[in-house]
């Protein structure tokens, strides 16, 4: 924890009104822009071609623009506005701008790049080009939290040899014929070098532009929030919730990969800008203090998703992300706060699937039976916590990487299991590779679930349906986390992730209490598994492996909640979203798919090793070491370096 | 030599070996209700060793321990639940957990709500928690930390870490606290403070068995002492007994001429 100086200055020298100005122009400039027309063609997806009526990237500069014109002017203090910024820190201001940026930026880049030149840029195109960039420079101008003196960091230099060497290589590659047998080798190696020389720079780019900008946090305290009604609060929570719905929706329901990049920029950038402006804080304090009205708006909001879709195409997507999410909540009981890492987690999702679909009726399955709904559920999430115990009991006296490793197999194997249940190479269960297809929709005291239903003057689908009981499975799980995690057990986990030896010494039955958190693990899983063997209609072994380019498999789920935040619950949730839609929405990546995921992985893990949405616990740590490095009365002394 | 009635715990002849090791020999040992005892030795004379087979860690390869006259189970949780508590030489508090949260698993063996109770949070499980809070504050303020509750485990000062591990230790309602050098690495001032909190704990009824090696601490607090040297207990008894015991002054100091182990402390 170490802390360093700050202060506030501009990165480029700028008089602070000038600067002020020129980023609200540019911030101006970028909504306007939405108004001209882009390009002139309709070919690039969304039409942009239109005066006067924006269109899909140019309503993601309209919300880029306004936000940094409102940052601006909360910051500076503009009466009525001022609730926006109450952390009154500028940077809140540049994230905006760096938004607007990346959206224009990415913006002419993608159609020009698309359509084949800059020429196929209209005015309105060259507008935002032009005021995004006035924007960051206004931005850089303005006096922003900045630390006093960031060394810069230079790589191994030996790192740099790759610089001549990959172009070399590369040479080498072209100049061998291509019958020679060195020949795929070499081309190999030449990517590889390309690949590891683009890392090398980018990284050192990075150190690079950190060391110039140096961005720094000075906590201030924030504004004092204007007393408001009990009602007011609610409704600002109500609000915050709607948005979100929006905000998720809109991701959802893009219908090409350029606007879901955009909207994936913007929705980082904003994320960011919103947390230093201090709303973030804020809000959180709003929805501590009023617990339930929060839970209640959270799943008020996710259960009226179905409403605002026009076809099932999306709600499809919406359920999928659920099961996957459900799922990863259920993981991060066993890796988050036990502390097991569990890398065949995927198994007992389908160990509940293939129950479900074996008593589902489906005449497929060698049993004739055709459990009603909640027998079929209880049977998917008990068998699988059956096997989760069978699994937990001989591996979970291992510790740390052996674990790891034997959950692996266990993996593997119960995929190579069902593969051989095929009648041939052992006895007839699970058809083998074919699976058990066509499992009959679900029906719940007399409502079918296959069917088309009319609630409220809207028509919900077969996804739709599915998509609400998902979601009563998906709050039953995290209200199981919530309770559980606060509790006794919770804190027996929880210790014996920081320290076994020390919870046993302190009469935590270690081996008992883990096999506890395996099982739980499993059976939410399970009870996730078969709402899905009935969603996919099919349940194939190959549904279940370790990983692939697309969701759910574990590797996936692993870093489903490594990346949104071990321990929580909003994390996992917001890593499977993220995970499940990034594969889904550019296709384009299909075959750089799993080499982007990991670049992604590791870049987050550098940047943000605690996760998206960090854990109570890791808050307070932020939270505390604040505490000493301010003395009452006093603003701007110390603060704690990093983030 | 003593002054108790009943042993609370009485160790016979209890052998440690690894291998070809022998890291505790034939060590007996009784604690009366009551009583601070005091272990001492040089550096690895298997005092850890020791407590380690006390609580579970470790199962002695022969010998005897028994706690209000049942021999101790060999799992360290058991021990626990028995009524022996510990703290570690090298403190071990679950950094990422808040000052209240450690001492609230310390609760753990004396409460019984499962995952179901969790679950459901009946009125029982209120009742118990607050019951569990209650007591877990009431010690904090014990040990002088109650003002940092809410505060991370792995922010808290090093002599406050240690109060916390004793706090914690004292949350499982022990019959016997077992103190692995409580005053390591501590000022007078802090030595002084931990030796009134020894005496405290005693009174709340508590016995205490302590190893360390600042002589001072041991002397003034403890009733009777054992000395370990090189895995035998060579002797035991009061102050005098100990400190002008010849083999004690060789092991500590050494002989003049057979150059036996010559550790770094001094005493």
């Amino acid at each position: 924890m170490t802390t360093t100086h700050t202060e506030t200055s501009p990165v480029i020298p700028l008089p602070a009104r000038a600067a002020a100005a020129l980023t609200g122009l540019g911030a101006l400039a970028t909504a306007a822009s939405a108004a001209l027309s882009w390009t002139w063609t309709s070919d690039f997806p969304g039409d942009l071609t239109y005066t006067g009526s924006p269109a899909g990237l140019q309503w993601l500069a309209v919300v880029a623009g306004l936000l940094t014109l409102v940052l601006l002017l909360a910051t500076h203090g503009t009466p009525g506005l001022r609730w926006a910024a109450p952390g009154r820190s500028h940077n809140a201001v540049l994230y905006a701008a760096a938004g607007a940026l990346a959206v224009s930026a990415y913006s002419v880049t993608a159609i020009s790049v698309e359509l084949g030149g800059l020429a196929n840029l209209e005015p309105g195109g060259w507008v935002l080009a032009a005021s995004g960039l006035l924007g960051i420079v206004g931005a850089l101008g303005l006096p922003l939290d900045r630390r006093t003196t960031v060394p810069l960091r230079i790589l191994d230099k030996r790192l740099f040899l790759l610089v001549p060497a990959a172009p070399l290589v590369w040479i080498g590659a072209h100049a061998i014929p291509d019958d020679k047998p060195v020949a795929p080798v070499m081309t190999a190696l030449a990517g590889g070098l390309a690949i590891a020389t683009g890392a090398v720079l980018l990284l050192q780019l990075g150190h690079a532009a950190h060391t110039w900008l140096r961005l720094g946090t000075i906590e201030r305290r924030l504004a004092a929030p204007r007393e408001l009604p009990s009602w007011a609060e609610v409704l600002l929570i109500v609000l915050a919730f709607g948005l979100g719905l929006f905000a998720i929706t809109f991701g959802i329901d893009t219908e090409y990969g350029e606007l879901f990049t955009g909207y994936l920029l913007l929705a980082g950038f904003v994320a960011a800008a919103l947390a230093k402006s201090g709303l973030v804080t804020r809000l959180r304090a709003l929805t501590v203090k009023h617990r339930p009205v929060t839970t209640g708006a959270a799943f008020a909001a996710a259960a009226s998703f179905p409403f605002t879709q026009t076809s099932d195409q999306y709600t499809s997507v919406a359920t999928n992300i659920l099961i996957f999410a459900t799922v990863a909540l259920g993981l991060n009981i066993v890796v988050g706060l036990a502390g097991l890492l569990d890398l065949g987690y995927v198994a007992f999702l389908g160990v509940g699937a293939y129950a479900a679909a074996l008593v589902s009726g489906s005449p497929a399955s060698p049993i004739h039976v055709q459990f009603p709904f909640w027998a079929a559920m209880l049977t998917g999430a008990l068998v699988s916590m059956v096997f989760g115990v069978l699994i937990g009991a001989p591996t979970l006296r291992l510790r740390g990487d052996y674990l790891a490793i034997v959950t692996l197999g266990f993996g593997e194997i119960f995929r190579i299991t069902m593969l051989n249940l095929n009648g041939t190479t052992g006895p007839n269960v699970t058809n083998g590779s074919n699976g058990i297809p066509r499992i009959p929709d679900l029906e719940i005291f007399g409502f079918d679930l296959g069917k088309t239903h009319t609630v409220a003057g809207v028509e919900l689908g077969r996804f739709s349906n599915y998509y609400l009981l998902m979601l009563l499975v998906t709050a039953v799980v995290v209200l199981v986390f919530a309770r559980v995690s606060n509790s006794r057990i919770g804190r027996a986990w929880v210790a014996i992730r920081e320290d076994e030896t020390a919870a046993e010494a302190m009469g935590i039955n270690g081996f008992r209490l883990k096999l506890l958190a395996f099982a739980l693990g499993a059976c939410l899983a399970g009870l996730a598994g078969t709402v899905q063997a009935h969603v996919s209609y099919t349940v194939t072994p190959d549904q279940y492996t370790f990983a692939e380019a697309l969701p759910p498999n574990s590797a996936f789920l692993l870093a489903a909640v490594i990346l949104g935040g071990m321990g929580t619950i909003s994390g996992p949730l917001v890593g499977a979203t993220l995970l499940f839609l990034i594969p889904k929405k550019l296709e384009f990546l299909a075959d750089y798919q799993l080499l982007a995921f990991g670049a992604a992985l590791i870049i987050l893990m550098r940047v943000r090793p605690e996760g998206l949405i960090p854990n109570r616990r890791s808050q307070l740590e932020f939270h505390e070491a604040a505490i000493p490095a301010q003395p009452a009365g006093d603003d701007t002394a110390l603060t704690k370096a990093g983030a | 030599m003593t002054t108790t009635a009943t042993p609370l715990l009485d160790v016979t002849g209890v052998t440690m070996r690894f291998g070809g090791l022998t890291a505790v020999n034939d060590v007996s040992l009784t604690v009366g209700e009551g009583e601070i005892i005091g272990l001492i030795g040089p550096n690895g004379a298997g005092k850890t060793t020791f407590f380690n087979c006390l609580t579970g860690l470790y199962v002695p390869t022969e010998g005897r321990v028994t706690y209000r006259g049942n021999v101790l189970p060999p799992k360290p949780h058991l021990v626990t639940q028995a009524g022996i508590a510990r703290t570690f030489q090298n403190i071990r508090l679950f950094a990422n957990m808040t000052v209240l949260e450690n001492v609230l698993v310390g609760r753990h063996t004396r409460t019984r709500e499962g995952i179901f109770s969790a679950i459901l949070r009946g009125p029982g499980y209120h009742r118990a928690e607050t019951q569990s809070r209650d007591k877990a504050m009431e010690l904090l303020a014990f040990t002088g930390l109650a003002d940092k509750a809410d505060h991370l485990a792995r922010n808290l000062p090093y002599g406050e870490q240690r109060k916390l591990e004793i706090a914690r230790a004292l949350a499982s309602e022990p019959g016997l606290l077992l103190l692995d050098e409580p005053t390591a690495g501590m000022n007078p001032q802090e030595t002084r403070a931990a030796e009134e909190l020894v005496f405290a704990i005693r009174d709340k009824g508590i016995s205490v068995l302590v190893i360390e090696h600042d002589m001072r601490f041991i002397f003034n607090l403890c009733d009777r002492t054992a000395v370990l040297v090189q895995g035998q207990k060579i002797v035991e008894g009061d102050r005098e007994t100990v400190q002008n015991d010849e083999r004690v002054i060789t092991a500590y100091l050494g002989a003049p001429l057979e150059g036996t182990t010559a550790p770094e402390e001094t005493p």
